[in-house]
């Protein structure tokens, strides 16, 4: 199992330029980035800072103002400054897969048939060959005996490790995820956690959204800071963590670590 | 009370019910879903001109008698030439009624389906149709089986208005062995007996129903 080789000098994803408003509210402001092959961004900052919508954004669920997001070097690029055709739309959701926070599993489907709805109905690949690789990916997670499971019989990190598998059975060339784990009760974070890491070890491509600095800090190639719609700081890891730049950066890593 | 005649008409009544009202309820029945879940869509598209003419049909539908609408038809629709028999006219009614009331039921169904179950089919890849027929209906089906299941109990008491357009049907039967026997109050709680069994055994088809789309659904 591993993501779709492209081109290792050009990103596989470039994002510029991205805004939105909501009425005479922005909520993002000319937002810029850059991602490579194998990389994994995660991006940070207090509710209502807009890093939800940039995520959602590159996969087209939600429709920024103005802004283009451009895949595989080019091969793929959307405007959003203009009505964006639903068959482009679709080539870019072809090329990424979302897991969601609350897991928006299909309730009326086996965990099994969670995880091929995807190759089998959109991708067209057999059933056979579908199946096999979703148990394959299932028993990686340590839900092996689990694909004849319906959702609701299923812990809450259960059901994102089926989310994940999910994403990663349409074989996608980037992983988006949006606060995978701030439904989930304390103990089951652990878990959820390990499968991404592992991910991002195998050369998967990720952009997370998460409050888990501790995550952030080992698995990121690059942290973005977001506040107010804009991006306040960028930068490795250890950096960000360690010596943030803006005093905004600061009190924002403090209130998560000292909560009170 | 005069048995002998309640074992009599038992049958030609029974007869007509599975010969007339059955099918006329079932007929009406599925060609009103397929109305229905039309209209439900178009009100839920976004396309305004759609979504008004939608309203004004459950209006109209809603917010007349059933009795009116079938008389309309068969009685009313001849004076500009158009003639229709008894029976497609009991369906095309009985049609149109069940698509009014059954799209408001599958409309709110498709909207009690959570936004995320839209999200989660557009981002394995699926159009907006797929989408709806793959992830949305199926969750909604659930939901409105037991406001459908009213529908259908109600469609099928109500086709006993077809009598008066002459159409041949469990309470017609009913009608008919009274009027020469006189045993008016006898053949009319015979006909009440033979609706209450068949809602029975609806009744029953529908908790099975219930229970089989709720099996994945946490107790």
């Amino acid at each position: 199992m591993s993501p779709t080789e492209t081109p290792a000098s050009a990103p596989l994803l470039e994002v510029r330029g991205l805004s939105k408003s909501f009425g005479d509210q922005e909520v993002l402001r000319s937002i810029d980035l850059t991602l490579h092959a194998g990389k994994v961004l995660v991006l940070i900052g207090p509710s209502g800072s807009g890093k939800t919508t940039v995520l959602r954004s590159l996969n087209g669920l939600e429709q920024p103002d103005t802004g283009i997001v451009s895949m595989a070097g080019g091969e793929l690029e959307i405007d959003f400054s203009a009505p964006v055709p639903a068959k482009k739309r679709l080539a870019l959701r072809d090329r990424s897969a979302m897991v969601f926070q609350h897991y928006n599993l299909f309730p009326h489907l086996t965990v099994l048939q969670n995880v091929t709805e995807g190759p089998i109905v959109v991708q067209k690949r057999t059933r056979a060959d579908a199946e096999a690789e979703a148990i394959a990916l299932l028993e990686r997670v340590g839900l092996g005996d689990k694909g004849d499971a319906y959702p609701f019989e299923l812990s809450g990190g259960q059901q994102q490790r089926v989310g994940i598998v999910r994403a990663l059975a349409l074989r996608p060339q980037l992983l988006l995820f949006d606060e995978p784990t701030s439904s989930l009760d304390p103990e089951l974070v652990g878990d959820v956690l390990t499968v991404m890491k592992e991910l991002a070890d195998e050369g998967w491509t990720m952009v997370v959204v998460t409050h888990e600095l501790v995550f952030a800090r080992q698995v990121a190639d690059e942290v973005l800071f977001l506040d107010g719609g804009v991006i306040v700081e960028r930068g490795a890891p250890e950096q960000l963590f360690t010596a943030p730049a803006q005093e905004r950066t600061k009190q924002f890593l403090n209130r998560l670590l000292f909560p009170f | 009370m005069d048995w002998e005649l309640f074992w009599a008409s038992l049958w030609p009544i029974v007869r007509g019910g599975l010969l007339g009202t059955i099918p006329l309820s079932i007929m009406s029945f599925a060609i009103g879903l397929v109305i229905a879940l039309v209209v439900a869509l178009a009100r839920i598209s976004g396309i305004r001109v759609l979504s008004a003419i939608a309203r004004f049909y459950v209006s109209v539908i809603r917010g007349t008698p059933l009795l009116v609408q079938l008389f309309v038809i068969f009685y009313g629709l001849p004076s500009i030439g158009l003639l229709i028999d008894p029976w497609p006219s009991a369906i095309i009614a009985f049609s149109l009624n069940v698509g009014g009331y059954a799209a408001e039921v599958i409309r709110a169904a498709i909207l009690s389906v959570p936004k995320g179950q839209w999200e989660a089919g557009h981002t394995i890849g699926m159009s907006r149709s797929t989408t709806l027929r793959r992830v949305i209906l199926p969750q909604a089906a659930r939901v409105s089986v037991p406001p459908l299941s009213n529908t259908f109990i109600s469609l099928v008491k109500d086709t006993s208005l077809a009598s008066l357009i002459l159409v041949t049907e469990l309470f017609r039967e009913a009608e008919k062995i009274a009027a020469f026997s006189q045993e008016f109050l006898m053949l009319y709680m015979e006909a009440a007996l033979v609706y209450w069994l068949f809602c029975l055994v609806l009744s029953t088809a529908q908790s099975r129903i219930e229970k089989r789309l709720d099996r994945y659904v946490a107790h």
